[in-house]
C-alpha cells in the first residue's frame, strides 16, 4: 500500500519516534515506526518482548507514561483526528469509545472490589447518553454477547476463571463498539484450550461490529489465525510487512524467517528448532545500521553502515534488509 | 431479542447486583460474632444517646447537685451511686455518651475527608505536590496530637464544636499518610491503566477505583481514631479545655472522681467502663466491617 487511499485509513501513524529518558540513558523503544490500517481490518504486530509493540499501543491512546516517556517524532492520525495534539478532554471521549483496548493479563486488568457487570457498566456511562439504568442494562447484554449469563452481573472478578475474565475485559473494549480495538497479547496469560475459544470470540465480534484491530502478539499461530496484514516488528521498527500471505508465503526478511525457524513443527519433530542466535540490542545503545546486523548470518559489511529503507517488493509488501539492494539476494527458507 | 425481554432480563441483573452486595456484606458480618456483639453494643449507645432525655431529665436530675445524697455506693435508687455533688451517676452517663459519640464521630469525619482528600492528592499525583503536602503534614506529625489540640482549642475558646476542630486537625496526617500510602499501592495497578483506556479521567479514577481499593486500612483507622477521639475529649476535659461543668462528659467525670477513688471508687469505675465499652465494641465493629468489605477474603 505505497500510496494508500488516505480516506479509509482508520489508523495512520508516520514516522513514530518514542523514547524513554530515563537517568540510566535514553531508551530508544520505538524508531519510527509507520502503520497504516484500513477500517475493519486486522493488522497483527509481532516481535520480541521489549521491541517496542505495547509502547506503540500505548501511544495510540497517548498513555506512554510521562515521564520518562517521550513522544519524539511523528504522528498518529486515528479516524481522521491528530492523537498526539489532542486536548486531554477529547483523548478522554476517544480512550473505549473510538479506541480501546485489551490488555495482556485479565488477573490485574480488573478491579478486584467492583463487581464485572459494574465496571462494563462504567465504560457505557462514561461515553453514552442515558443513565445507569441503561449502562447497567448495556452491560448484562455485552456479557451475554461474549457467552458469560447475565446472572453473573453482580460478581466479583476473582470469583471468575481467567478465561472469564478475559472475556469480561473483551466486553470491556467492545462495549461502545470502537472502530478500533488494540489487543495487547490477549491471550498470552492464558491457556492453550481457552486461548483459542477467546481467540475465536474476539474474531466473531469483531467481525459483527466491523472493528478494525492491531494484535500484538509474538505467536505467529494467532497471527495466522486471525489478521489480514503482519507486521513484523525488530527494536522499534518494522522490518517487514505485508498481507498474511505476503509475510507467510514469501518471507524476505531474515529476522521473520528467524521467527518461523523457532516455531516447531510437527512432522519434521527430529530437527532440532533453530533459535535466533543472540539478543535483542541494548535500547539504550542501538547499533547503527541494520539493529538486526549483529544476530543475521546474511550480514555484510555495508549493513552495519547505515539503517536500511523501507523496500518495497510489491504493492503490499514491503522489508527493510540492505541486502536486497542486491538483485539476486535471497534468503534461505526453512521447509514448512 | 426483543425489547421488552431485554429490560426485563436486564432490570432483573441490575436489582440483583444492587440487593446481592449488601446482603453480602450484611451476610458476612452476620458470621463474625464479635463483631455483631460489637454492633449491638454501638447501636445500643447510639440509641441511649439519642433518647437521654426520655430516660433522665437533664435539668431536674443530671446536672442538679443535691449535696445531702453525695458519694452515695450504688443502691436501688441510683443503679450506680451518687458523685461528690449528689448527682446520678448513671444518668450523667447516659447523657456524657451524647457528648462522647457526636465528638468521636464528627472529629472522624472531617480529619477523614480533610486527610483522606489530602493523602489520596499526595498519592495519586506525586511529585511536587506529594512533597508539599506530605512536608505540610510532616509538621503537624511533629507536635505531639494532644498538645496541638490544647493550643488550637485554647486558641479558639473552650467549646464542645472547637474541641471537635481540635482533635480533627490533630489527626489529620495520620489519615493523610494511610490513604497516601495505600493510594501508592493501587495507583500502579493495571485496572487503573485499564480504567484510563476507557477514558475515565482523574477524578473518576480517584473515586471509583483507587479509593475503594483503599477502604480496609481507612475503616480501621477509623474505628481507632473513633476511640481515641473519645479518649482525648476526656484527657481535654480534663484539662478543663473541652466540655465545661456541669455538662456530663465521661472523662471529665473520670477527673472529677480522681480525688475520691480511695473512699467512692464507683466515681471513676464508672465512667471508665463506659468509655472502655465503646471503645472496645468500635474495635470490634471495625475489624469485622474491613473483614466483611474485602471480596478476597470471601469463604
Amino acid at each position: 500500500m505505497a500510496e494508500a487511499n488516505k480516506k479509509d485509513l482508520i489508523l495512520d501513524i508516520n514516522d513514530l519516534v518514542i523514547h524513554y529518558e530515563t537517568e540510566d540513558g535514553v531508551v530508544e523503544a520505538v524508531n519510527g515506526l509507520d502503520i497504516q490500517l484500513e477500517h475493519g481490518k486486522t493488522l497483527g504486530l509481532v516481535g520480541e518482548t521489549g521491541s517496542g509493540k505495547t509502547t506503540t499501543a500505548l501511544s495510540i491512546l497517548r498513555l506512554v507514561p510521562d515521564p520518562p516517556g517521550v513522544i519524539k517524532n511523528g504522528s498518529i492520525i486515528l479516524d481522521g483526528k491528530d492523537v498526539l495534539n489532542m486536548p486531554i478532554k477529547e483523548l478522554e471521549a476517544i480512550r473505549g469509545n473510538l479506541v480501546s483496548m485489551i490488555f495482556q493479563d485479565p488477573m490485574t486488568s480488573l478491579n478486584p472490589v467492583l463487581t464485572v457487570g459494574e465496571q462494563i457498566a462504567e465504560v457505557i456511562a462514561l461515553h453514552e447518553e442515558g443513565g445507569e439504568k441503561e449502562a447497567a442494562q448495556k452491560a448484562g447484554d455485552m456479557l451475554e454477547v461474549v457467552g458469560i449469563p447475565r446472572e453473573r452481573y453482580g460478581e466479583y472478578p476473582h470469583q471468575f476463571s481467567g478465561g472469564m475474565k478475559q472475556r469480561v475485559v473483551i466486553a470491556m473494549a467492545l462495549a461502545c463498539n470502537p472502530k478500533l480495538l488494540l489487543a495487547d497479547e490477549p491471550t498470552t496469560a492464558l491457556d492453550v484450550t481457552i486461548q483459542a475459544q477467546v481467540l475465536e470470540t474476539m474474531k466473531q465480534l469483531r467481525e459483527k461490529y466491523g472493528s478494525a484491530m492491531i494484535m500484538i502478539t509474538h505467536d505467529l499461530g494467532i497471527i495466522a489465525e486471525v489478521c489480514d496484514e503482519v507486521s513484523v516488528v525488530y527494536a522499534g521498527q518494522i522490518v517487514e510487512h505485508g498481507t498474511l500471505e505476503d509475510v507467510f508465503e514469501s518471507t524476505l526478511h531474515p529476522y521473520t524467517e528467524g521467527l518461523f525457524g523457532s516455531l516447531p513443527n510437527i512432522e519434521e519433530r527430529r530437527e532440532r528448532l533453530q533459535p535466533i542466535p543472540g539478543l535483542m540490542p541494548d535500547p539504550t545503545d542501538l547499533p547503527k545500521g541494520c539493529c538486526f546486523a549483529p544476530r543475521c548470518k546474511y550480514c555484510t559489511a555495508e549493513c552495519e553502515k547505515a539503517r536500511p529503507e523501507k523496500k518495497w517488493v510489491n504493492d503490499t509488501h514491503y522489508v527493510r534488509c540492505t541486502r536486497y539492494n542486491e538483485p539476486d539476494f535471497k534468503i534461505e527458507r526453512s521447509e514448512r | 431479542m426483543g425489547a421488552a425481554k431485554t429490560n426485563g432480563a436486564a432490570h432483573t441483573g441490575a436489582t440483583v447486583k444492587k440487593r446481592s452486595q449488601a446482603a453480602e456484606i450484611w451476610r458476612r458480618l452476620k458470621k463474625n460474632r464479635m463483631a455483631m456483639l460489637g454492633l449491638a453494643v454501638v447501636l445500643l449507645l447510639v440509641l441511649i444517646s439519642i433518647f437521654a432525655d426520655f430516660l433522665f431529665d437533664y435539668d431536674t436530675i443530671v446536672i442538679k447537685q443535691n449535696t445531702q445524697i453525695r458519694l452515695q455506693s450504688p443502691s436501688g435508687e441510683h443503679w450506680l451511686g451518687t458523685d461528690e455533688f449528689g448527682r446520678d451517676i448513671l444518668a450523667r452517663i447516659v447523657h456524657g455518651s451524647r457528648v462522647s459519640l457526636s465528638v468521636g464521630v464528627v472529629a472522624v469525619s472531617i480529619s477523614l475527608m480533610i486527610g483522606g482528600t489530602l493523602g489520596a492528592v499526595a498519592g495519586f499525583y506525586g511529585g511536587k505536590v506529594d512533597n508539599v503536602i506530605m512536608r505540610f503534614m510532616d509538621i503537624l506529625l511533629a507536635v505531639p496530637s494532644l498538645l496541638l489540640s490544647i493550643t488550637i482549642v485554647s486558641a479558639l475558646g473552650p467549646s464542645i464544636f472547637n474541641l471537635m476542630l481540635a482533635l480533627a486537625i490533630s489527626s489529620v496526617p495520620g489519615y493523610a499518610r494511610i490513604v497516601r500510602a495505600s493510594v501508592l499501592t493501587v495507583k500502579d495497578q493495571e485496572f487503573v491503566e485499564a480504567a484510563r483506556c476507557i477514558g475515565a479521567n482523574n477524578f473518576e479514577i480517584i473515586a471509583s477505583h483507587i479509593i475503594p481499593n483503599c477502604m480496609a486500612p481507612i475503616i480501621v483507622q477509623v474505628s481507632l481514631k473513633v476511640a481515641s477521639a473519645i479518649l482525648s475529649t476526656s484527657g481535654l476535659s480534663f484539662l478543663g479545655l473541652g466540655v465545661k461543668a456541669p455538662t456530663p462528659e465521661w472523662g471529665a467525670m473520670l477527673s472529677g472522681g480522681r480525688a475520691y477513688l480511695r473512699n467512692a471508687p464507683h466515681l471513676t469505675i464508672f465512667p471508665g467502663i463506659a468509655i472502655i465499652i465503646t471503645i472496645l465494641s468500635l474495635n470490634l465493629l471495625g475489624d469485622g466491617l474491613r473483614d466483611a468489605l474485602d471480596p478476597k477474603l470471601k469463604k
